[in-house]
């Protein structure tokens, strides 16, 4: 089947020498939730900018449902919508004028194009204000707006930069539940986020990119079942004796405890063990838990581990291939 | 992919832009040539007679429509296309599957629209302050129109290389309102030495000024083939320059 989206080879260098892609090699299936995720300047947003055309390679191949962007950039770009990170819509216009124009852009009539706006508008709760200009909606509907403006002329791979950057958790859960509609209606979404419990919650394969270069391209399950160590917090009951506490701290086998403060236990739990043995011996111990709680993300935990090797890697790199060649 | 739509799209868009801020972009131009008709025409123009066969006021009236034409057509395209690049939104066309000579055409169409649309205001309030009369409607039409098509793809070529707000007042501060000034707007260049009409058939606005006028009055200082091979010429340069520089993505693309 053809891949919704096939990088190979992939370089970018910048005027003044700076590497932003060093080769990258990447797939994605069409139908797919796919994130790219990496640190701040690894090389994401430059990627974007390749596929979508407003960065040109250096060197390498892509392909956009089978379509190469150098030889069928027309075609290429009609599959594709892109919700920019930063906003990049004329801040004078009107919402409707905004929707309608860039449908026009596509080739999508203008009757069309004012029902699909509808839609969107409705759908992304911004129907009331597509008569109002642009700068005068809040950062959250701003990026509802770039959404609905991707959106217009019905992509079939939607990519999106830092979407819910700024975004207040109820209304990301909003678009999270928006996001995973569409992309059960087929659309293809690639995501690249600062917040990993949204790539963990939406995202069915994942890549981490890291200086350039491709540090990690799998399944997110195969991702988290590498994961050797989870962090669990727990409230302990109001009242409880601290001397108990420390007592059990101590003595505790096995299973490594720490008291964070007078009521908070920390733990690390790996992969032999199992909640189960932890609850007994806190009960043994009579010792009651108000609740508990994941004290990280267990993707970022991964994320963390996977770039700081990584740079490891790059520290302990043969001098003379550090400094070129003498 | 229906490249008609995509025009339309842009071309619409340019339009609603400059009827949206119309204060700005539509009355200035008609309080500065009626500032001009009474300074130049009433008060100073009384005191200088006829020029090429006709009173000060209609002789100057169509190089002042061409002013108003050159200007709002140039500076059109050249504020629009620039801030569609600082705001970014000229990005929602360059991922979208618009060809390059649609993205010309339609910023280009826009700026025709509104140097047309001045003109024709600019036209309206002459005709408060003097009979204006047609020899040829044609030629006055077809000047207009390539006029203001020269002056937009001028505009885009600036606003292509700008980098900043003051990018795009230099050309029209430094090279178009001079060249304007010694277009033979207020003056036929036949009074000018003998060198110095040398030096003013290099003005591309001498040719324009001129064909335009003869449409009005039916007197020229150059010939109206001349005229329009000059500015179909600078039409074609002007054109390819724009579309070489948006296919590189100059200005544009990283």
């Amino acid at each position: 089947m053809t891949y919704a989206l096939e990088i190979s080879a992939l370089k970018k260098t910048y005027k003044g020498g700076f590497q932003a892609l060093k080769g990258i090699d990447l797939t994605v299936s069409q139908g797919d939730f796919f994130a790219l995720l990496g640190p701040n300047g690894a090389g994401k947003s430059t990627a974007i900018g390749v596929i979508t055309s407003l960065v040109n390679k250096t060197a390498g191949q892509v392909k956009v449902f089978g379509y190469d962007i150098d030889t069928d950039l027309e075609k290429a770009k009609s599959f594709i919508g892109l919700v920019p990170q930063e906003f990049n819509f004329s801040q004078f216009e009107p919402l409707m004028n905004i929707l309608v124009n860039q449908a026009g852009y596509y080739g999508v009539t203008k009757s069309v194009a004012i029902e699909r706006a509808e839609k969107y508008l409705k759908q992304l709760e911004l129907w009331d204000k597509r008569d109002a200009p642009a700068r005068t909606l809040s950062g959250g509907m701003k990026r509802r707006l770039m959404i609905a403006r991707a959106l217009m002329h019905e992509p079939k791979m939607l990519i999106l930069d830092e979407p819910t950057a700024g975004v207040d958790i109820e209304l990301r859960r909003s678009m999270w539940n928006f996001l995973r509609e569409l992309n059960q209606q087929g659309i293809t979404i690639i995501l690249t986020t600062h917040y990993l419990e949204e790539a963990e919650m939406l995202c069915r394969n994942i890549a981490i990119i890291d200086g350039g270069e491709i540090v990690e391209n799998t399944s997110m399950k195969k991702l988290l079942a590498q994961l050797d160590v989870e962090t669990f917090v727990f409230d302990i009951k109001e009242g409880t004796a601290v001397s108990k506490l420390e007592q059990f701290v101590k003595q505790s086998p096995v299973i490594t405890y720490r008291l964070i403060d007078d009521h908070t236990l920390e733990m690390d739990l790996n992969k032999a063990q199992n909640l189960n043995q932890v609850f007994e011996q806190l009960s043994a111990a009579n010792i009651e838990v108000q609740s508990m709680r994941n004290k990280s993300n267990r993707l970022e935990a991964l994320f963390v581990s996977l770039i700081n090797k990584k740079s490891r890697a790059r520290q302990t790199e043969p001098q003379s291939a550090v400094v070129g060649v003498n | 992919m229906n490249n008609s739509i995509a025009l339309k799209s842009i071309l619409t868009k340019e339009i609603q832009r400059f009827m949206r801020i119309w204060v700005q972009t539509l009355v200035p131009p008609a309080i500065t040539i009626s500032l001009y008709f009474v300074i130049f025409g009433s008060l100073i123009g009384s005191r200088i007679g006829e020029m090429g066969g006709f009173d000060y006021m209609s002789f100057i009236v169509p190089g002042l429509i061409m002013m108003s034409v050159i200007t709002n057509s140039y500076s059109n395209v050249a504020s629009s296309f620039f801030s569609a690049k600082w705001q970014r939104n000229v990005e929602e066309m360059l991922v979208a599957p618009v060809p390059n000579w649609v993205i010309v055409a339609g910023y280009v169409g826009g700026g025709m629209c509104r140097g047309i649309l001045v003109g024709l205001i600019v036209t309206l309030v002459s005709l408060l302050f003097v009979d204006i009369q047609l020899h040829n409607i044609w030629v006055i039409i077809a000047t207009v129109v390539l006029t203001s098509a020269t002056f937009a793809l001028g505009g885009l070529i600036n606003a292509i290389f700008a980098g900043s707000f003051d990018d795009i007042s230099i050309i029209p501060t430094f090279i178009l309102t001079p060249l304007t000034y010694l277009g033979g707007v207020f003056y036929s260049i036949s009074l000018l030495p003998e060198f110095w009409q040398g030096v003013s058939q290099a003005n591309p606005i001498v040719y324009m000024v001129n064909a335009f006028r003869y449409g009005f009055l039916g007197i020229s200082d150059v010939s109206l083939v001349t005229a329009f091979a000059v500015i179909i010429f600078f039409i074609i340069t002007l054109f390819i320059i724009a579309m070489v520089l948006i296919s590189k993505g100059i200005g544009l693309r990283t």
